[in-house]
């Protein structure tokens, strides 16, 4: 039932894209022959006892790579982001239920808020210009990806709270006029619970099938020791899912945010 | 090649390694990786009469060597794990311990009742799951009580009962003595050792549950000294485990009195820890020409 892999990957390319996000590249082609956009990878850490999960940021099935982007939170990922080209990371990979992937005609948008943008990338990449990305961050110097989502052809706008860049408030404004301009067929989003909390309020009124991917301390990895519980509804019935199993993707409707 | 089956209460297992209940869940996630027929056996999640939803998150938290778990026993109830879990293991060449807890004495025996007609190869009675409020760990604390929980279960079921004891108390040697009057077969220690982390910008604690069971190799020292004194104070087995994460970690819990040991939080930063350290011992026998993995349990040397 699982299909994952255990192994020591090296890194081929690292760079910052902004302060404290770092961008790496990992040559393993076979976790990116299996990898689903919206899912994970679970990274040891040397010198700590828990993993971290990090989303696929991109997939280069042909090139045999995979692309991480994440944020030093912690000390743990303070630890990971010492790695550098030519190391090896100890991945458990891929993980996870990933976005639904729709005919590449279909009308998809991608929402991503700050750290949680990455995974949107390769999520929206299949859909070309029939796509739309909308990420959201604080201000100017937190903007990550903008011109890699741009080269996807799809429409992107970006967002800050401040407007120092793009559009200035949150994704839920012109996330509601895409979604009034025409028919959607999906949204994806990624991001802090707030943000989730206002797409899924907005997809839910609009009547739009949303999927959101969640974010819950972690432990295997794998779904064997029950730690990272997020509250669902499925069938009436609330219910505590595992996000690195049964998510870290849900339909909008199962999640209780 | 040495000999590395151990029998515990009647029951032979074909190394000493088992896995820690409720870090393994029952081997299906791990099956891809080697055959669940590599593990001595497999204790698997906690299992209560009833369904239970299991603690809110963070269920989790980081702590140096170590993590602190607050799942909360969340689990579909015996009769599912009889129905779905039971027949996938069954063939799979490796001891099953059932694991079981509950909320009172009544539960606890209901459930053993239960597992008693199935063909689990032994039972592991849960007196010290730290963070389930009714229960669990408050039969653990005491002798009388850890006692007539065991006289209970021990009654209901004919199956080898194992007792799986609390780190918490006072002195646990006096525990085990009194599940081994109580008729236990053998007992398992330790159980995770009640812990608490608080975020310093919310003032909250990080687990939901606010405080949970510490494990990982920073108990490590804890459970080899408990399992030494407990080797010490009773006839019956006793299975080692708490912070084992590398072979030789496992042949120091043997050589404290340890008869066999389970591998539970490694198993998150190696899912390979159980293979990876049946491996080292089976070779560190061999390089030291002991034919018997016996010839090693309980022969520390004390000054």
């Amino acid at each position: 039932m699982q299909n994952y892999l255990v192994g020591k990957y090296p890194v081929i390319h690292k760079s910052s894209l902004a302060a404290g996000v770092y961008d790496y590249t990992l040559y393993c082609p076979e976790v990116a022959a299996r990898a689903q956009a919206g899912q994970f990878v679970h990274i040891r850490v040397d010198g700590f006892t828990l993993r971290r999960p990090i989303s696929i940021c991109e997939i280069g099935q042909e090139t045999g790579v995979i692309r991480l982007v994440f944020e030093v939170r912690g000390e743990g990922t303070k630890a990971l982001s010492r790695i550098n080209e030519g190391d090896l990371m100890d991945l458990i990979a891929p993980l996870g239920k990933g976005f639904s992937i729709l005919p590449a005609s279909s009308r998809v948008i991608a929402v991503g808020g700050g750290i949680g943008t990455p995974p949107m990338l390769e999520t929206i990449k299949h859909y070309g210009a029939n796509g739309a990305a909308v990420i959201g961050f604080r201000s100017a110097a937190q903007v990550i990806l903008e011109n890699d989502f741009v080269r996807t052809g799809a429409q992107t706008i970006v967002c800050t709270e401040d407007g120092s860049r793009g559009v200035k408030g949150f994704v839920t404004d012109p996330l509601r006029q895409l979604l009034s301009a025409g028919k959607t067929d999906l949204v994806c989003a990624c991001g802090p619970a707030a943000m989730l909390k206002a797409v899924v309020a907005l997809t839910e009124e609009l009547g739009v099938r949303c999927e959101v991917s969640l974010e819950e301390r972690m432990g295997c990895g794998v779904g064997a020791c029950l730690v990272c519980a997020c509250k669902t509804v499925k069938d009436g019935k609330e219910y505590y899912a595992h996000v690195c199993q049964d998510g870290p993707v849900f339909p909008a409707e199962e999640v209780i945010l | 090649m040495a000999n590395l089956s151990v029998n515990i209460a009647g029951v032979t297992f074909k190394n000493p390694l088992i896995t820690a209940s409720g870090a393994y869940g029952f081997g299906r996630e791990y099956e891809h990786l080697y055959p669940l027929s590599r593990l001595g056996g497999i204790s698997c999640k906690g299992t209560t009469l009833h369904e239970r939803a299991g603690n809110p998150p963070p269920r989790i938290a980081e702590t140096p060597s170590g993590m602190l778990n607050s799942v909360g026993l969340q689990n579909p109830g015996v009769d599912v794990f009889i129905e779905k879990e039971l027949p996938y293991l069954r063939n799979k060449d490796t001891v099953i311990i059932a694991n079981i807890a509950g909320h009172d004495p009544e539960s606890y025996q209901k459930t053993a009742e239960k597992l008693d007609q199935t063909d689990v190869d032994m039972i592991e009675l849960n007196i010290s799951c730290p963070n389930v409020k009714e229960g669990g760990a408050t039969f653990g604390v005491s002798c009388e009580s850890a006692g007539l929980v065991t006289s209970l279960v021990r009654k209901a079921t004919s199956k080898p009962l194992m007792v799986k004891l609390s780190p918490n108390v006072t002195d646990i040697a006096e525990i085990a003595k009194s599940v081994e009057a109580a008729g236990a077969d053998a007992v398992s220690l330790i159980n995770t050792l009640l812990g608490m982390r608080i975020d310093i910008k919310t003032r909250r604690p990080i687990l939901r549950n606010n405080v949970g069971g510490l494990s990982g190799p920073a108990v490590f020292p804890i459970a080899v000294r408990m399992v030494w004194q407990v080797a010490n104070a009773v006839k019956i087995p006793v299975v080692g485990m708490g912070g084992i994460e590398k072979w030789e970690d496992a042949v120091e819990m043997m050589m404290a009195g340890a008869q066999a040991f389970q591998v539970g939080a490694a198993m998150f930063y190696n899912p390979y820890a159980p293979v990876e350290i049946i491996d080292g011992i089976d070779r560190y026998l061999n390089e030291n020409g002991i034919q018997d993995i016996h010839e090693i349990v309980g022969t520390v040397r004390p000054w």
